[in-house]
């Protein structure tokens, strides 16, 4: 009964969150890694393109409940979902065709590409705060809970609870149909098969007829819907707040360079590395361990390995050992 | 136009900037923007030695400012009675320990045979060490932090004079410096960008969060000063007299008076910095730089160690940013580490950088100036703009209020708009390198 109920907090505390956390930065990675695989730079401005759009799907969403349309026991987010990646969608590709086109002409180099996309960065920043401001916002609405702590303690007669949140079976069955949409078009598609020819060997591709600009128009949209899902994933799991949106750069970088700049599998299972690695090492261990070791061993303290504070250096932590001993990442990616 | 006419003259609009803003806005808020356009000066001085001379791409520039902040509180706060008996001494003991387990698997690392030994000792040293460096280190950071905990329960500082904090700060940051160099430096620009990044994170993380070492987010305030006080000038007979002769009152007479020893300071450390840094670049070390940074293969070719200068001068930019940093908390007289943001602190000095002109000393720091100036007075610039834009809408409706409340935002849409510009018609900045 002990070790279950010992699975069972595991299963509460660290492996449910990490698994939505986890799926929210793999969707979030796989944007980086095709820009990184199509266009060559490191978008900085990745972050902020998540908060733009959530903020466009946060609005459709009180345009839709002030009409009072709703989702039943979903979210009313998800509905309003594909109008934010349109409206993303024309955004970046704006962007691309203002600011980035210029020095893809110009064969500019990657560190340049990287400046600008900082002062997309900024410039995207400031439309969010500009129009949604800068406080915290929820959005979340409809059932809180598929099955809440309580009734799974009556169900299962344990001491401990596992609460199941419709937020994360929505993170994860949102992020599985976004990834095998994301698999299919790039293995089946004639265009998912030009980008990839045109991320192997760009100058092959053109060689052989691919028009580059149309490439990078189709990466654009794709990375505008990731990165939008991946934003109002997250938003609705926690909370949406600009500033919160462009701290994921970091763990999202690191999940994408964990697994292989480049390579999209390796940005998925990046994600989960990051994800768990902050859970557990961030988590305060007495609980689980109560359970499992004899009273007589069963720890006084939080057995808590670092501050959640710290959540940052794990991931960090992580990314130096990866571009140290293995610089090409866990997946092989690219490394120029 | 000559080279130097042309600095001359933009050095002069500058100053118009400066002194227009003091006749329409008072000459209390210019010299405030004047102090802090003088250490934006400096950090942007700092970016460009590692960005101008030699194309370091470092976005971690919040950490090195911030740990600057850290060493003035760790210089001029009195130390905390008792706490060093309490766990003081025993912290600095079990940093030690860390250190050395640290020590320890790096000489592991480096000594034994490549295979799975050494991949098992390493792994157990770091291991074994996290576990007993927490044993030692934890009730010496309660001991610490149980010391009054609302006004202190922390270590305190040395009580030494704040300006000794200037240089110390610099130390630090260059100390934070070697090690992230060591480690990071040899990888290409962006995964460099994005190490720099996590490090400043994670030194704002345990700025945060060791309440021992600067008290956390409960903050540092009073720390001392290196100027007077306005209320001792307040109180000095003379100090009103020779107020009173230029026709001012004692109280505004006094603050003008502690902004103006402040940028009298500031724009000391700033034209020493300036000089050293002119030096430099001039130097056969300042070619060198450039010559590694347009043409790393070349230049290792000609016998250039590529590794070690780019170590050296990323270690002297962040010392300088460290040093920007401990005069920044030294102005504001209190450490609070969630003030630090990337977007203002590593961002905005970058936007200075590239306005200003990356590789010329002189335009960092009119940069440096000018996009400070911008970011101080874009805040009425947007209010203004939008009250002319919402001045035909009907008093009280949201498109109206929203716009109005939301002006403040404007800052970093146009610090946004204003990289892009330069970097899409003037890429080389203001006052281009030579």
């Amino acid at each position: 009964m002990d070790f279950l109920n010992a699975i069972v907090a595991f299963a509460n505390f660290v492996f449910v969150p990490g698994l939505a956390y986890g799926a929210q930065l793999a969707l979030g990675a796989l944007g980086v890694t095709l820009i990184y695989g199509i266009l060559r730079f490191s978008n900085f401005a990745h972050g902020d393109t998540m908060a733009f759009g959530t903020m466009a799907t946060i609005l459709v969403t009180w345009l839709l409940q002030s009409w009072g349309v709703s989702f039943g026991v979903l979210p009313t987010a998800l509905l309003a979902l594909p109008f934010g990646v349109a409206a993303t969608a024309l955004v970046v590709l704006g962007t691309d065709r203002a600011v980035y086109r210029f020095y893809r002409k110009q064969k500019a180099a990657p560190v340049i590409l990287v400046i600008v996309s900082m002062g997309v960065m900024f410039v995207m920043n400031g439309i969010v705060r500009f129009i949604i401001g800068v406080e915290d916002i929820g959005f979340a609405d409809g059932e809180r809970f598929l099955i809440s702590a309580r009734t799974f303690k009556e169900m299962t007669g344990l001491d401990e609870g596992l609460a199941i949140r419709t937020t994360t079976v929505i993170t994860l069955v949102t992020a599985a149909i976004a990834v095998a949409l994301l698999f299919w078009f790039l293995n089946k598609t004639r265009t998912g098969k030009s980008m990839r020819a045109f991320s192997d060997n760009e100058d092959l591709a053109l060689l052989s007829g691919i028009s580059p600009e149309r490439v990078v128009a189709v990466t654009w949209i794709i990375v505008a819907a990731l990165a939008t899902t991946a934003g109002v994933l997250y938003g609705l799991d926690k909370s949406f707040k600009a500033f919160t949106y462009f701290q994921l750069l970091l763990p999202i970088f690191a999940a994408a360079i964990v697994g292989g700049l480049g390579n999209p599998l390796g940005a998925i299972a990046g994600g989960f590395v990051i994800a768990f690695s902050e859970v557990t090492v961030t988590y305060a261990w007495k609980k689980v361990l109560g359970y499992v070791l004899p009273d007589s061993l069963a720890p006084d303290s939080l057995v808590q390995l670092l501050s959640t504070d710290y959540k940052f250096a794990v991931s960090f932590a992580l990314l130096i050992l990866v571009l140290l001993f293995k610089p090409t990442g866990l997946f092989k990616g690219q490394s120029v | 136009m000559s080279q130097t006419m042309r600095n001359v003259v933009l050095f002069g609009l500058m100053g118009l900037l400066i002194v227009g803003t003091g006749l329409m806005q008072g000459w209390n808020l210019a010299l405030t923007i004047v102090n802090m356009g003088l250490i934006s000066g400096v950090m942007a001085l700092g970016v460009n030695l590692q960005w101008g001379f030699a194309g370091l791409f470092n976005i971690g520039v919040m950490g090195f400012v911030a740990l600057g902040g850290l060493a003035t509180v760790l210089v001029s706060m009195p130390a905390t009675p008792g706490a060093w008996g309490a766990g003081g001494i025993r912290i600095m003991l079990s940093l030690v320990l860390g250190a050395a387990t640290i020590v320890a698997a790096v000489l592991v690392q480096q000594r034994m045979e490549k295979g799975r030994m050494r991949g098992v000792a390493t792994v157990a040293i770091l291991i074994i060490g996290f576990f007993v460096f927490r044993a030692a280190f934890d009730p010496g950071v309660e001991g610490v932090e149980a010391i009054n905990p609302a006004s202190s329960g922390n270590l305190g500082g040395l009580g030494l004079p704040v300006l000794i904090a200037w240089p110390v700060g610099g130390l630090l940051a260059a100390g934070a410096a070697w090690i992230i160099g060591k480690t990071a430096l040899g990888l290409r620009s962006d995964y460099l960008a994005i190490a720099t990044l996590g490090i400043a994170e994670i030194i704002l993380a345990v700025m945060k969060n060791e309440d021992w070492l600067a008290r956390g987010v409960k903050n540092v305030i009073g720390i001392p000063r290196p100027v007077a006080y306005e209320v001792e000038l307040q109180q000095d007979p003379g100090f009103i007299e020779r107020a009173a002769s230029f026709g001012l009152d004692p109280v505004g007479a006094s603050t003008l008076y502690v902004k103006l020893s402040y940028g009298v300071l500031f724009a000391l450390v700033l034209i020493l910095l300036l000089w050293l840094a002119q030096r430099a670049l001039n130097s056969p070390w300042g070619r060198m730089m450039r010559a590694i940074r347009d043409n790393e293969v070349a230049a290792e070719a000609m016998g250039k160690d590529v590794k070690g200068r780019h170590l050296q001068i990323f270690i002297l930019g962040s010392a300088i940013c460290g040093i920007a940093g401990a005069m920044m908390t030294t102005l504001d007289g209190q450490l609070t580490p969630t003030s630090y943001q990337p977007l203002r602190f590593t961002f905005l000095v970058w936007v200075m950088v590239i306005v200003g002109g990356s590789g010329n000393n002189f335009g960092a720091v009119l940069g440096g100036m000018l996009i400070w100036w911008l970011w101080v007075m874009v805040e009425p610039i947007g209010l203004w703009l939008m009250q002319v834009i919402t001045s035909g809408m009907a008093d009280g409706s949201w498109l109206k209020d929203h716009l109005i409340d939301s002006a403040a935002q404007m800052r970093l849409l146009t610090m946004g708009v204003i990289l892009l510009l330069m970097l899409r018609f003037n890429p080389r900045g203001l006052i281009p390198e030579r």
